[in-house]
């Protein structure tokens, strides 16, 4: 029971807590169904209603929703509550201009603030710590996600946000800071950093971090590890189930615990849909067992993961997941940036470069590292820099990303069975 | 203790109680809110099993959910229906002693008990060669409750203890029913349209519409829910909604 924020239901036996779920499941499916079109038109094109859904297996009659359906509602076509009703508004990182808008009532903020206390304390945070956030606080789900948690702890929290890398060390450094939450690849970063400014990690006071947004190897852990003078936990959420909050790393480290009083984890195959057992690696679907502003049923989050059931050491029963080892989809995470080739395309489309090309990425002294090879007729002339130059700008314009961009002669990138494969990652995830 | 899943109560082709799943812990008490015609009511009497249900009731581990209401009774689960019913035809002795017929045969049970009651509630004990229907109010909710405590419950069902009453005999049947669950760690199931009540007496809530649940928590919580504050508790610090 220690380190654990919510003893009852972190530490609640599997058949309680599958009446809880039972129980909260019923009221969010009236709840999207009385007051989001989408979800009612999903139960009605199948003869079914919200009281036909019984028991937890019965959630499977229920079809899934995926980000596309997600993004067609934009605003707030998903929202169950009218905006009078909403405190907060975020949005997915995902940049293509038009974002997964979610909202939070009072309510869904008070329970996302216990969530994420949950996150913290599991990794030992107390009254002593400072914490600081290098999340940026913003539309991003991330930083507020974790103040209000910390908050709720007592922690003293430095809000540092979204500033630059010797900004964040010094802070860092001068104030104290015994914690860090941050994107894997900013720890990196700043570890670097620290060996260029000749800083011995083990003369701060960082012990703990909590390390999250994008996927992370086991490789990076160590680097970060050792390069902070930390102990690296992971934590999992995303914005359109909520955000930060949603599966945490114990000490143990032995998979992510999920918060199955707030989210029901299904397994599936991306591929036909089926729901697999226990143990089989598949595609992580979530549904928001309490979320009122933003439920959302079976939301398919294209990460690929398994469950594991069995209670854990740290005396939580709550299901582990296993880190995410991959996208069911395309979509790829640079820098805390979710990405689809298709926006990709957009832009080189409006270039008339291509059709075909190579995203590679790659990591340089910690950093997440993107070129853009495309096939233009211009790849040899003087006109092929300007062109490039202007690609690169309209990256950084739509997408806020840095990226060096290469023209290539057209035919030389290799396509196979009609597609070639566009995202080269050698960023050892 | 008590594990309710997918329970669903019908009076002809209406449907009053749409598949709902609630549970109960040993020595709590949780409250059914919501308006009238929401199901609150059949529910209760489903689980009393006065009214035809369908789904899965478990005491304890054990499927009750076939049980007649004698059978229930006996299990201890033991309800105080609506508007007292009790019978008025009857002195205030005999309807207890109705309310003791499934422990008859339980040595000095029925005497014992009756004189507990009586020391709970003097009035009663004053009155008890009294027609039941010359009772006031008050005084026949006392009764229904002491007729129901005869049948030494373990899960006590409580529909609308407040209904008709003045607000100073409420108070008083709920601060007696506050000292009863703890002497007693009797298991309490609420159901009242006195939203503010029921939220002060209960550990936990479930908020019905419609015959089903649409919300449901810790009563700490709920009480300073936006929903449940606009709907139930009346936002400009009034009373309560009516």
């Amino acid at each position: 029971m220690k380190w654990m924020w919510n003893p009852k239901y972190e530490a609640m036996d599997r058949e309680n807590l599958e009446q809880i779920q039972l129980e909260r499941l019923q009221a969010i499916l009236h709840h999207a169904y009385r007051h989001v079109p989408f979800y009612r038109s999903l139960f009605e094109d199948r003869g079914l209603g919200p009281g036909d859904i019984l028991s937890l297996k019965d959630l499977q009659e229920v079809p899934f929703t995926t980000k596309e359906d997600l993004l067609k509602g934009f605003p707030y076509d998903f929202f169950a509550v009218p905006l009078t009703k909403v405190a907060r508004i975020h949005t997915s990182s995902g940049t293509t201009g038009r974002p997964i808008v979610v909202g939070y009532t009072k309510r869904d903020l008070q329970y996302w603030s216990h969530l994420n206390a949950r996150v913290l304390l599991a990794g030992e945070l107390g009254e002593r710590d400072v914490l600081q956030i290098s999340f940026n606080y913003g539309l991003f789900t991330g930083g507020f996600g974790f103040h209000a948690g910390a908050e709720l702890i007592g922690t003293a929290v430095i809000p540092a946000s979204a500033m630059g890398i010797t900004r964040q060390i010094n802070v860092m450094a001068n104030f104290k800071a015994t914690a860090l939450v941050s994107l894997p690849s900013h720890a990196l970063r700043i570890g670097h950093r620290l060996q260029e400014m000749g800083i011995d990690p083990k003369d701060l006071s960082l012990r703990v971090g909590f390390f999250g947004a994008e996927p992370w190897s086991e490789a990076t852990r160590h680097q970060i590890e050792e390069h902070l003078s930390v102990r690296a936990l992971d934590n999992y959420g995303l914005a359109e189930v909520g955000g930060p909050g949603v599966a945490f790393e114990c000490q143990y480290r032995r998979g992510l615990h999920i918060n199955e009083d707030h989210f029901y984890p299904e397994i599936i195959d991306p591929a036909t849909g089926k729901v697999l057992g226990a143990g089989e690696e598949g595609e992580l679907v979530l549904t928001t067992l309490a979320k009122e502003a933003f439920p959302v049923l079976r939301f398919r989050t294209g990460d690929l993961t398994s469950l594991d059931y069995e209670p854990c050491e740290c005396g939580r029963t709550l299901v582990r997941m296993a880190r995410v080892k991959g996208r069911a989809d395309d979509m790829f995470i640079i820098r805390g940036i979710n990405l689809f080739p298709s926006q990709i395309e957009d832009i080189l489309f409006s270039f008339k470069v291509g059709p075909n090309y190579i995203i590679r990425l790659y990591r340089e002294e910690g950093l997440d590292q993107m070129e853009l090879q495309v096939e233009s007729p211009l790849y040899q002339k003087d006109e092929g820099r300007n062109l490039k130059g202007k690609i690169a700008g309209e990256f950084m314009d739509r997408l806020t990303l840095e990226v060096t961009v290469n023209l290539v002669e057209p035919g030389s990138i290799k396509v196979s069975r009609g597609k070639q494969q566009t995202v080269v990652d050698e960023r050892e995830i | 203790m008590l594990r309710v899943r997918g329970l669903k109560v019908y009076y002809g082709r209406i449907q009053a109680v749409k598949g709902v799943s609630f549970h109960l812990h040993e020595g709590e008490t949780i409250a059914f809110i919501g308006p009238n015609g929401a199901g609150k009511s059949s529910l209760l009497m489903a689980l009393s099993g006065v009214v035809k249900r369908e789904g899965e009731i478990t005491l304890e581990g054990r499927n009750i959910s076939h049980l007649g209401p004698y059978e229930l009774v006996k299990e201890g689960i033991i309800q105080v229906p609506e508007g007292r019913q009790i019978f008025s035809g009857l002195t205030v002795e005999e309807n207890l002693l109705l309310g003791g017929f499934n422990k008859r045969r339980e040595r000095g049970w029925v005497k014992k008990t009756m004189d507990w009651i009586w020391s709970l509630f003097p009035p009663l004990e004053e009155r008890k060669k009294q027609l039941a229907g010359s009772l006031s109010g008050g005084e026949q909710q006392m009764l229904a409750l002491g007729r129901a405590l005869m049948g030494d419950p373990r899960i006590l069902l409580l529909d609308e203890p407040s209904l008709g009453l003045a607000p100073i005999i409420v108070d008083e049947i709920y601060s007696t029913l506050r000292k009863l669950r703890k002497d007693r760690s009797l298991s309490v199931v609420l159901v009242e349209q006195n939203a503010p009540l029921a939220l002060d007496f209960a550990h936990r809530a479930y908020v019905m519409e419609s015959g089903t649940i649409i919300l449901s928590g810790e009563t700490d919580m709920l009480k300073s829910d936006d929903t449940v504050l606009d709907v139930y508790l009346g936002r400009a610090g009034g009373d309560f909604f009516e």
